[in-house]
């Protein structure tokens, strides 16, 4: 069992050493987090995590992808989807450019979907998808569109019930148990390292998605990042978070329509 | 033994349940008197949706406010929660929630281990566990997290349970206080010291 004033530690020694900031993390998550890395990296105690993390700089890379949490699907809550794709993007069209941020994009497969919803939609050709992530390693995986074959029967299945019209595996090449989504895909995307914790905002969209990100935040990061996104929305513009994440804490609050019963908020003023 | 623990262990009951569950939840709720003095925390498998019909489902058996979990929602005594499909419930202190949707345990999200555990190391001896019908091992591990910590622990009756294999499992490899029909259930949550 890990006590709270050894994770302040280790907390505070990813801040000194290499500037990640994990304070304002949900402990209880974070916590499970670090046993499970004691577990499956086989550490005999708690100090010796501490001492790896500390002394090799190569190992951190590894620490800080498993320490936040990289599960994601294509297609996640179908019907979420199919509310972008009927009532969301068609707002979009009339605009001679649209600007998405995927925040917090992990492996990508979330802006992989919106490549194809927005080509199916006829507008690929004039979107931009900034797709950012903390972590290094998944924004490499994410730019490089590669993911398991054994996750496409579940993939396709969420496809379809978001309103996917098309064969899904059209999307992709299939070799060696892996699959390549298209390259055309892939060309409106720009990947890119961005801390929710520490860095800015950098443009102005029209759609920010961040789903299951916020619920590892404790309420005053929660509050500071959805700022944060305030600022990076024109008015108009619309934010998406995960099924079970909330703007009803926040102050911005106020400036937003949830428009629906799913987790898309519009911003009014 | 149980019965001296009865006044400490009365902050948080949480109940966990797999398959054949929701029916002796639904025999439950109606027998509760009301209101109740503690929180009320309904982990449950079930398939992956996002619409909120098993919290209203609930509703319709008890006078007692049932609601589902949102992340960062706060605790309040004398209410039922009901954890969201897809995601691990966690307890970040003793007045909020914590929604986490990290890799499944036990094939489960949300996993009844995941949130015992939370529960355990939250509350202490102030919990109850109680683990219902289901078919897999989910669970043993929480109420062993739960008795470690103090707390109390309680499976239905494997011989009333829809699908017995998972309080048997608890009743194999966890050290249990108590077996309870649904009814004996409910007659143990009422002698519970009233608000």
């Amino acid at each position: 069992m890990i006590e709270e004033e050894e994770i302040d530690l280790l907390l505070n020694d990813l801040y000194e050493l290499y500037g990640y900031d994990f304070n304002n993390y949900s402990r209880a998550s974070l916590k499970r987090r670090i046993q499970r890395i004691c577990t499956i990296d086989k550490f005999p105690s708690f100090a010796e995590l501490r001492y790896r993390v500390k002394s090799d700089a190569g190992y951190l890379k590894r620490f800080v992808e498993e320490l936040t949490v990289n599960v994601t699907e294509m297609f996640r809550d179908p019907t979420f989807y199919q509310y972008l794709r009927t009532e969301v993007l068609p707002t979009l069209a009339v605009k001679p450019f649209i600007r998405i941020w995927h925040a917090g994009c992990s492996t990508g497969e979330e802006v992989y979907s919106m490549a194809i919803l927005l080509q199916e939609a006829n507008l690929l050709h004039k979107a931009l998808l900034y797709a950012t992530d903390l972590n290094p390693t998944v924004l490499e995986k994410a730019r490089r569109g590669i993911f398991p074959m054994s996750h496409m029967k579940l993939y396709s299945e969420n496809y379809i019930e978001s309103g996917g019209k098309h064969d899904f595996s059209s999307y992709y090449i299939a070799n060696y148990g892996q699959v390549k989504f298209s390259e055309g895909l892939g060309e409106k995307m720009i990947f890119s390292t961005h801390n929710l914790v520490s860095d800015r905002s950098f443009n102005e969209f029209d759609l920010i998605l961040c789903r299951n990100v916020l619920i590892y935040f404790d309420k005053d990061l929660q509050e500071k990042v959805l700022k944060l996104f305030d600022e990076s929305l024109g008015t108009l513009g619309y934010l998406a978070l995960g099924s079970k994440e909330t703007l009803k804490f926040s102050s911005v609050n106020p400036h937003y329509k949830q428009l629906t019963r799913e987790k898309i908020w519009r911003k009014i003023n | 033994m149980a019965k001296n623990k009865l006044m400490d262990a009365s902050e948080v009951v949480v109940i966990g349940g797999s398959a054949g569950s929701i029916d002796a939840l639904m025999k439950l709720f109606p027998l509760l008197k009301t209101p109740i003095s503690y929180t009320l925390i309904i982990v449950l498998h079930r398939k992956n949706s996002v619409d909120s019909s098993l919290a209203d489902l609930f509703a319709m058996k008890t006078q007692i406010p049932v609601a589902e979990i949102e992340d960062k929602d706060s605790i309040q005594r004398g209410a039922i929660y009901v954890a969201p499909a897809d995601y691990h419930l966690l307890i970040e202190n003793e007045t909020m929630f914590a929604l986490d949707a990290s890799e499944k345990v036990n094939y489960s999200r949300p996993s009844l281990d995941v949130t015992f555990e939370s529960v355990a190391e939250v509350y202490g001896s102030k919990a109850i566990g109680i683990l219902l019908s289901g078919a897999n091992a989910d669970g043993t591990q929480g109420l062993i997290a739960i008795k470690k910590a103090g707390g109390l622990t309680i499976v239905q009756d494997p011989s009333t349970a829809q699908t017995p294999f998972m309080p048997h499992h608890a009743i194999q490899h966890a050290s249990i206080d108590l077996i309870l029909t649904m009814n004996e259930m409910a007659m143990f949550l009422n002698r519970l010291p009233q608000p």
